[in-house]
């Protein structure tokens, strides 16, 4: 769907040039919600924003449903962009006009519609969103969350393939940031749109995306699908925005540890093992005995996980462990 | 009345009352028509704009910067063979038309840059990511944005004409601050003077208070 070859991005800083992004290769599949994540400067932005070219590449191609957007002309360039919508961190929306006015602002440029088919599409992305009710209000009688809806039914207008998110919930509290993210995670089940996201929380990762990448100066440096990335983090930037996300510090916890006794593991159960009632038959065959140190079960998108931090003592803790490490979960030997 | 304003001739005054708006009224549709997109130039020439053209905008800013720095006295003076080529006269209301135009038209050129510069740059980006041409970014999103600072700008340039029109009296504009100097100043008749310096008081009133709410009502932010 969207193709990214050899893609790269340099600015220029009083004559000197300042690399976004060096080349990069990137698949992202049809239908699929992928999310970029990285510190502000790590070049996630620059990225998407060559999507649709708000940005233009120093160098690569970006095929986008065959299509290589990196040689359209400015006419190709606009009809291109119906097919991409876009939503902001700030929302964008034209503070003089009504929330029905600017959801139809694309379709009144794009110039193809009738006004009473505007009208009609306008009526019918406004029952999507949730904000049928809301349609002659001005933006600056809205919430936030009411607000980002009205960005994307706005982005939804023109029936595009791909719907890009900068940072679309970072201006919103964690609750409305839940009810946008599921508005998103919905739209892209029930019209098979190519999502693509960009965010600094690795929470919004979590609740909407199938696949990440983490970025770190203007590097992918870990790549693939949100449960691999997210339990078993292997680059130490994405390591850091798990722990971040777990608001969970490894010296607090070593420290913490420090007085228990016995031999600590950490258990990673993933999709249907999560219910298993793993522990207690383990405990039971090998006498050993478990308390947990620390536990957080969650869920991935729609995948339930757990991961358990146990110290084992007593009974043969050697067995044990070797029964979970045959068991369908990860098992990490902490010490 | 009469005992307290013993030299003021109201027919006159009605008359000078009458040039002023139509002074004011015909430079200030003009200034618009020039103003507005000579301003839209300015910005989208700008530095990191749209169309950023930094020789064409360095020109244009610094043609706009001499006209604003010409006293107007010295323009009415020295605009008058141009005066008599566009309006057939260099006297009365008609041959201070094009000099007040001229000597406001930078001036309402710059604070529409303002305004446009005070749209948010995310409302462009949105609108140009929705696949707009430029001319749809100016028209569907900047100029509704900025109207309300727009309104602002020819509030404050409608106020500015009404001073400038009292120095038209040089070359016989005629109107209220004309009148002022002319009877008030030159022949002692402090009557007279605070008569059309006092309707000049409520003409800038009334332009401040109906640019004040049209502003108001515009603002959805």
């Amino acid at each position: 769907m969207i193709d990214f070859k050899q893609v790269h991005k340099a600015y220029r800083v009083g004559g000197r040039s300042v690399p976004a992004l060096h080349p990069t290769d990137l698949h992202i599949a049809q239908g699929e919600v992928f999310g970029i994540v990285g510190h502000s400067g790590a070049g996630k932005s620059t990225l998407m924003r060559l999507v649709n070219r708000l940005e233009e590449p120093s160098g690569g191609s970006i095929v986008i449903d065959g299509e290589d957007v990196t040689k359209l002309d400015a006419k190709g360039l606009r009809r291109f962009r119906r097919q991409v919508g876009m939503i902001f961190q700030h929302f964008n929306l034209l503070s003089s006009k009504t929330v029905a006015n600017n959801v139809a602002l694309p379709l009144k440029l794009a110039g193809e519609l009738s006004r009473a088919q505007i009208d009609q599409r306008v009526a019918e992305l406004l029952v999507r969103v949730g904000l049928s009710e809301h349609a002659d209000k001005y933006p600056a009688q809205l919430s936030g969350g009411q607000k980002q809806r009205v960005g994307i039914a706005r982005a939804l207008s023109t029936n595009p393939k791909v719907l890009l998110c900068d940072e679309a919930t970072s201006a919103l509290d964690p609750q409305t940031t839940a009810s946008v993210l599921q508005l998103l995670t919905q739209i892209n089940r029930e019209l098979n749109l190519t999502i693509l996201l960009i965010t600094h929380e690795m929470d919004v990762i979590r609740r909407a995306c199938d696949r990440v990448a983490v970025m770190d100066a203007g590097v992918i440096v870990e790549l693939g699908p949100v449960t691999d990335v997210f339990l078993h983090p292997q680059h130490p930037t994405t390591k850091r925005f798990v722990r971040e996300d777990e608001q969970v510090d490894e010296n607090d916890q070593r420290n913490d540890f420090a007085h228990v006794e016995g031999r600590i593991v950490r258990l990673t159960f993933n999709g249907d093992s999560t219910y298993t009632p793993l522990l207690g038959s383990v405990a039971r065959e090998t006498g050993v005995d478990y308390s947990i140190l620390a536990g957080r079960i969650d869920r991935i998108k729609d995948t339930p996980y757990g991961q358990l931090t146990l110290a084992l003592t007593g009974g043969d803790v050697e067995a044990a462990m070797h029964c979970f490490t045959l068991a369908d979960v990860h098992m990490e030997v902490l010490r | 009345m009469d005992a307290l304003l013993p030299n003021v001739n109201w027919p006159e005054i009605w008359q000078a009352t009458l040039d002023t708006l139509s002074m004011l009224g015909g430079s200030l549709v003009f200034t618009l028509i020039f103003g507005l997109p000579l301003g839209v130039l300015l910005f989208l020439t700008g530095p990191r704009q749209m169309f950023e053209q930094k020789v064409l905008y360095q020109a244009t800013s610094l043609l706009v910067n001499i006209f604003r720095s010409v006293p107007f006295v010295i323009l009415l003076i020295v605009m008058i063979p141009f005066t008599v080529i566009v309006a057939g006269t260099s006297l009365g209301v008609a041959g201070a038309i094009p000099p007040l135009v001229v000597g406001a038209t930078p001036f309402f050129a710059r604070l529409v840059e303002t305004a446009l510069r005070e749209v948010d740059r995310g409302i462009i980006e949105a609108t140009q990511a929705a696949g707009a041409t430029p001319r749809q970014i100016v028209v569907n999103a900047l100029l509704p944005e900025a109207l309300p600072g727009i309104i602002a700008a020819i509030t404050v340039t409608a106020i500015t004409l009404v001073s400038y029109t009292a120095m038209s009296g040089l070359i016989g504009g005629g109107g209220l601050g004309d009148l002022a100097v002319r009877y008030g100043y030159q022949r002692y008749q402090p009557d007279v003077m605070v008569v059309t310096v006092v309707l000049l008081l409520v003409l800038v009133q009334v332009l401040q208070s109906v640019g004040d709410r049209l502003v108001v009502h515009f603002s959805r932010k």
